[in-house]
């Protein structure tokens, strides 16, 4: 195993394969979609809210795996979330894999650690932050409505 | 004068030139396959570039003194060796630019925008990078001229040669054609087509970014009006790149750029414009990087572009054979090897590009994965990107043999 392989954690790969949250929502209050433009990533959210709180969130589209795996992490992280918990976990995500600070997620999300190695891979850290990016294009707007 | 090195090449001989490759990328031996977007540099061409700011570092043209002077002379020899390279009439047909892309854009200006009219057409191909696409849409929004296209053999394993006549009309202005496919290696019939266009009276640009570099090119025995190519992908520097141009045309071009050195005399309201090759070429030019494109010119001329060729096309049947006797790999623009340059686009099962090439990254590959600025072409074939190997002149069996032991090794992670 060397660097490169190791990012492909278990936990990273299971995300990836198992797409348990990878589907169309027809009945979602709010859909958007993220691209990223240089390496082709090309995903769509969909979230329906219960007052402040995320019922569900669901992705679809076309990615790498670090993109798709982390698609559906955020997925599992965040189903029953309020809004306000979606943004400060946004802010930890991208502080971990931009700002190199060593993460304390809530015991709800702690699979986003298996994250950290992408750092170490500049180029992949946009497709580690395509969903999350996404996300928080939803939560900024329908956050204030909501709050 | 250069002489052609006895074939075939002597790879291992050859790749002590190129410092980069006794480098370990993540620890591993450098494979390195991404030749396509831009080459490695050879001792002889850095070197060029180092004398020329450790020795002279003077501006051209306008030094009355010896350094300044001995640095004009440098420069000049640089374009006398690129038109040399691609047998152009004269050597103010060549124009210094910053590379393809800008050489594109210089004949978009200051021809297409000149001569184009409303219902006139261009012709290109779904096989062209987005340089030789871009740039003749906004030419069509900014003239009414519009965009046609060359129609396609099945899975985009060329052009349709029986169709290519069909795809031309009357009001055919331009033919903009990439001599060599970026993304699958695929060399059009520019001869043909040059051939066609002309008896309709229309001008035929070849974009000949991945062409100069890996085949004899000469511009007169194909009868093309203008070729643009980079010196990054055949050993020169970045940020330096030609537009050769017949001259009656260049000549009934105006300038791109304006400024100093392009012109002949200002007055307060107006100004006379300098002869070729300077009336296309405003500001200090990029001189170091021109006279390291000499020195380019001088080493694949000595090498020997037509063994550069065989030796590509070798490893290319290769390689496919080699991806043929797996049942993983999907390769894209067919399997025969006529008609190619040394390039291999391929995806792996149904892994997406990014990841196969960040693990034969891991195992010291280079490859490039994506679309390749060719998104029209992804579309043609129906994918999101692809991964591509591509070789030159010190690419050897060993670097292939590491990519395949590498796609073991995402066959391992992935499925
Ligand atoms: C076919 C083709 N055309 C144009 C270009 C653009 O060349 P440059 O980036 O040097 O301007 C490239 C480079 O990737 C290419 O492969």
């Amino acid at each position: 195993m060397n660097l490169g392989d190791d990012l492909y954690k278990e936990i990273i790969l299971d995300n990836y394969k198992a797409k348990k949250y990878r589907r169309r929502m027809d009945d979602a209050d709010i859909s958007r979609e993220g691209a990223n433009p240089s390496c082709g990533d090309d995903i769509e959210l969909f979230v329906r809210l219960n007052g402040d709180r995320i019922e569900e969130v669901t992705y679809d589209g076309a990615g790498c795996s670090i993109c798709l795996a982390s698609a559906n992490m955020l997925c599992t992280a965040l189903t029953g979330r309020t809004l306000g918990e979606a943004r400060a976990l946004f802010d930890q995500v991208r502080s971990m894999l931009t700002d190199a600070d060593v993460p304390d997620f809530p015991e709800y999300a702690s699979d986003l650690e298996a994250m950290q190695g992408v750092k170490a891979f500049p180029v992949r850290v946009k497709c580690a932050m395509l969903a999350w990016s996404t996300l928080k294009q939803v939560v900024d707007e329908h956050g204030a409505a909501v709050g | 004068m250069p002489s052609a090195r006895t074939l075939p090449l002597n790879v291992s001989e050859l790749r002590t030139e190129f410092p980069v490759l006794s480098r370990a990328m993540r620890g591993k031996r450098l494979a390195y396959l991404d030749s396509g977007a831009t080459s490695l540099k050879p001792h002889s061409v850095l070197e060029a570039e180092r004398a020329y700011y450790e020795q002279l570092s003077a501006n051209i043209h306008r030094g009355v003194y010896e350094f300044s002077e001995r640095a004009t002379i440098l420069y000049d020899e640089a374009r006398t060796k690129a038109a040399g390279l691609i047998n152009a009439a004269a050597a103010r047909e060549v124009i210094f630019t910053r590379g393809t892309t800008e050489s594109i854009n210089l004949v978009g200006y200051s021809w297409g925008r000149k001569f184009l009219k409303p219902g006139d057409e261009i012709l290109t191909s779904e096989f062209e990078h987005h340089s030789n696409i871009v740039v003749w849409q906004e030419v069509a929004k900014a003239t009414g001229a519009v965009l046609r296209f060359f129609p396609l053999l099945p899975h985009a394993e060329g052009l349709d040669t029986e169709q290519l006549e069909a795809a031309f009309s009357e009001r055919t202005r331009l033919v903009a054609i990439t001599g060599m496919s970026n993304v699958t290696g695929y060399k059009p019939p520019i001869g043909r087509i040059a051939e066609l266009a002309h008896e309709r009276g229309a001008v035929v640009l070849v974009d000949g970014a991945q062409m100069a570099c890996h085949e004899p090119v000469d511009v007169q025995a194909l009868d093309i009006d203008f070729l643009a190519f980079s010196a990054h992908k055949m050993c020169g520097p970045t940020g330096i790149g030609v537009l050769y141009g017949r001259e009656s045309l260049l000549e009934a071009m105006d300038p791109f750029l304006y400024g100093g050195d392009m012109i002949e005399r200002v007055w307060k309201d107006r100004s006379t414009y300098a002869q070729l090759p300077e009336k296309f070429e405003a500001g200090t030019p990029h001189i170091a990087g021109a006279i390291g494109f000499g020195a380019a010119c001088d080493f694949v001329q000595d090498v020997g572009l037509e063994n550069v060729a065989a030796h590509e096309r070798e490893l290319l049947e290769y390689c496919v054979a080699r991806a043929e006797a797996r049942d993983d790999i999907t390769i894209y623009g067919g399997t025969n090897t006529e008609d190619r340059g040394g390039i291999f686009s391929f995806n792996f099962a149904d892994v997406h590009a990014h990841d196969v090439g960040m693990i034969l990254d891991s195992h010291g590959v280079a490859v490039r994965a994506g679309f390749h600025c060719a998104q029209p072409l992804m579309r043609v074939l129906g994918v999101a990107g692809t991964t591509r190997a591509s070789f030159y002149m010190y690419t050897d069996r060993s670097d292939i043999d590491a990519l395949f032991d590498g796609l073991d090794a995402v066959r391992k992670i992935f499925l």
